[in-house]
């Protein structure tokens, strides 16, 4: 067990920039676009003369109906998880290149020769880089998103309180507090659904004697064009969209935050989306509830496709151990 | 005691060619042996074998251990040195020498630090940083202060300066060697160690074909320099090898009495390297 907490330790000395300042960064420029978009709309407001300051904002929650205030509530929700996004999408391409790099870099610099000195198996080696994938930079990147959505709330209702609104009330409206343990929980779901990204990406940075992004890229892609050609041709009914969806994009977009909600979303839901207001509101609502979301555990393409991550990480290993090129 | 590595019909088959062809030999504790060898003789997939690195045919035990099966456990006892490049780049002293302290039950943080605090390296500098010589002080002072029962020396001064090397060896010797230690060690620079070494082993072309310990070595190996009218003479009894110097010949003979030769010139012992040059005659031919 120390082992192991060690080398989760050596790979965040060796990924610090990635795992833990690019989503801080990541979220500084979000902050900093909020502040820029702030103050342009005071100073075109001064500018313009527009009198809001005599509207007084509680005389308009005064009046609104509970159902309004919801509405208000959750727009706030969305606000802290709004930064989520874009440090999503970084943190996508971080795990991303880490997991192609992690079983690879170190063979190509001959570095590997110093770890495999020491009394360390490459079950744990592997397993250690797994963790960090999955566990460690995800929960970095949601903490920093977390920090930076209410900093952002804070902003805003702080402008909001400035014009009149009553800041106490309108935090009251929002759900930090539930909105932030969504967003941890969503860690473990996470952490089992990028399981077949992060077992193939590993596999490859295993198995290549060289150029491992293009081999992680050209099989999946190569097999489902492949796929869609016979298709074309009809001859066997093995559906190209499923094999592009089921097998190419689990095994390299799977990392990629929240991937599975589509999968999830039951087709009349779907259908409604974007009919009425309320009806938005309800199904992601409920898209970010973390009972519906856990719920999706037990599909097919969460067990599947675990049990297919887990495989390829033992492959994963068998190369490490005696894959002999340095 | 018994034996800390015993190879038996040891063979590796790269794709084209044979690196290790049924390679028997012993290695007993408390001896330095110099593995010696032309490029491509085999030598570092000598060593792959026994650290566990390569699959290979025949048996091979190392501390009473199967490298191919138990690395783990064998790994706590075994430690290596590659060549001078393999230190991570990104890593940090004060990094290293956690990590270490904290993975191997054998180190010894206060001996480590000793040794560091004789060298010019600080506790923040990066490995990328580094010149050759100190990233192998570096990985030297990491590896000393490991109890382990064998070392495993792989071109460990490459692309070092003179100094450097010196130093590399001495250390090794004041500070680490004892009797209950084992070091193999492979190196180009035959001359800088070979005061150092107890046992010396020639590996050409995937087997061995001198596996001695120096006592022997002076023995069985004797060079005669002889004039020219006797050099006819000398011939008849085969040397290994002839060289000319200042009209004089230099015989290397194996196996011929001393008596013998003295009856010649002047006798004394080959350096290893003459030694060496005169066995592996024709290899590159």
């Amino acid at each position: 067990m120390k082992t192991f907490y060690w080398l989760v330790k050596r790979e965040f000395w060796e990924h610090r920039g990635s795992f833990l300042w690019a989503p801080i960064i990541t979220g500084g420029i979000v902050l900093l676009l909020t502040f820029m978009g702030i103050t342009t709309a005071e100073v075109f407001r001064m500018r313009s003369g527009v009198q809001i300051n005599g509207i007084d904002f509680n005389a308009i929650t005064a009046h609104m109906d509970a159902g309004a205030l919801s509405t208000l509530g959750n727009a706030l929700d969305m606000s802290i998880l709004s930064p989520a996004i874009l440090v999503g999408i970084v943190m996508f391409l971080v795990i991303f290149f880490y997991c192609l790099g992690s079983l690879y870099d170190d063979r190509r610099d001959r570095s590997i020769l110093f770890w495999k000195s020491l009394p360390i198996s490459d079950r744990d080696t592997v397993l250690s880089k797994v963790a960090c994938a999955t566990m460690l930079a995800p929960t970095i990147a949601v903490v920093t998103s977390i920090v930076t959505g209410l900093l952002m709330l804070m902003m805003m209702t702080i402008t909001a309180s400035l014009h009149g609104a009553n800041l106490w009330q309108m935090l009251g409206l929002a759900h930090p507090f539930r909105v932030v343990a969504n967003m941890l929980g969503m860690i473990p779901l996470y952490a089992l659904w990028a399981l077949p990204t992060v077992g193939w990406l590993m596999l490859c940075s295993a198995w290549a004697r060289n150029k491992p992004f293009l081999w992680a890229l050209i099989i999946p892609v190569g097999t489902g064009t492949f796929v869609s050609w016979f298709n074309l041709m009809g001859l066997f009914s093995l559906s190209d969209r499923w094999f592009w969806g089921n097998v190419v994009g689990r095994a390299l977009l799977s990392l990629f935050p929240g991937s599975w909600v589509p999968w999830q979303v039951p087709g009349s839901a779907a259908a409604k989306f974007g009919q009425t207001a309320s009806d938005n509101h309800q199904i992601m609502g409920d898209m970010l509830a973390l009972s519906h979301n856990y719920s999706a555990l037990v599909s097919p393409q969460f067990l599947i496709g675990a049990a297919a991550g887990i495989g390829m990480l033992a492959g994963a290993i068998w190369f490490r151990r005696w894959r002999d090129d340095s | 005691m018994s034996a800390v590595i015993t190879a038996n019909g040891l063979s590796k088959q790269y794709k084209s060619s044979l690196a290790l062809d049924n390679v028997s030999f012993q290695i007993e504790p408390g001896r330095i042996v110099g593995l010696i060898g032309p490029n491509g003789a085999g030598k570092t997939t000598a060593l792959k074998a026994i650290l566990g690195l390569t699959d290979f045919s025949g048996q091979l035990n190392v501390l009473g251990f199967d490298p191919r099966k138990q690395r783990d456990q064998l790994m706590g006892e075994v430690c290596f040195i590659a060549d001078v490049a393999v230190l991570p780049r990104w890593i940090k002293v004060s990094q290293a020498v956690d990590f270490v302290a904290n993975v191997h039950p054998r180190f010894d943080r206060t001996k480590c630090e000793a040794f560091l605090a004789r060298t010019k390296l600080q506790p923040d500098q990066r490995v990328r940083q580094m010149s050759k010589g100190m990233i192998v002080q570096l990985h030297l002072a990491l590896v000393m202060a490991i109890d382990a029962k064998l070392l495993i020396l792989d071109e460990p001064t490459l692309g070092l300066d003179i100094l450097y090397r010196k130093q590399f060896y001495q250390n090794l010797l004041e500070d680490y060697f004892d009797e209950n230690k084992t070091i193999i060690v492979t190196t180009h620079q035959v001359e800088e160690i070979e005061h150092i070494l107890t046992d010396l082993m020639f590996i050409r072309d995937g087997r061995i074909v001198l596996d001695a310990d120096m006592d022997t070595v002076g023995e069985r190996f004797i060079e005669v320099m002889v004039n020219a009218d006797k050099a006819d003479a000398a011939r008849q009894l085969k040397p290994l090898d002839e060289r000319q110097v200042f009209g004089k010949s230099i015989f290397l003979f194996d196996g011929v009495s001393r008596a013998v030769l003295e009856q010649f010139g002047e006798v004394r012992r080959p350096s290893i390297s003459d030694l060496f040059v005169a066995t592996m005659k024709g290899t590159y031919a």
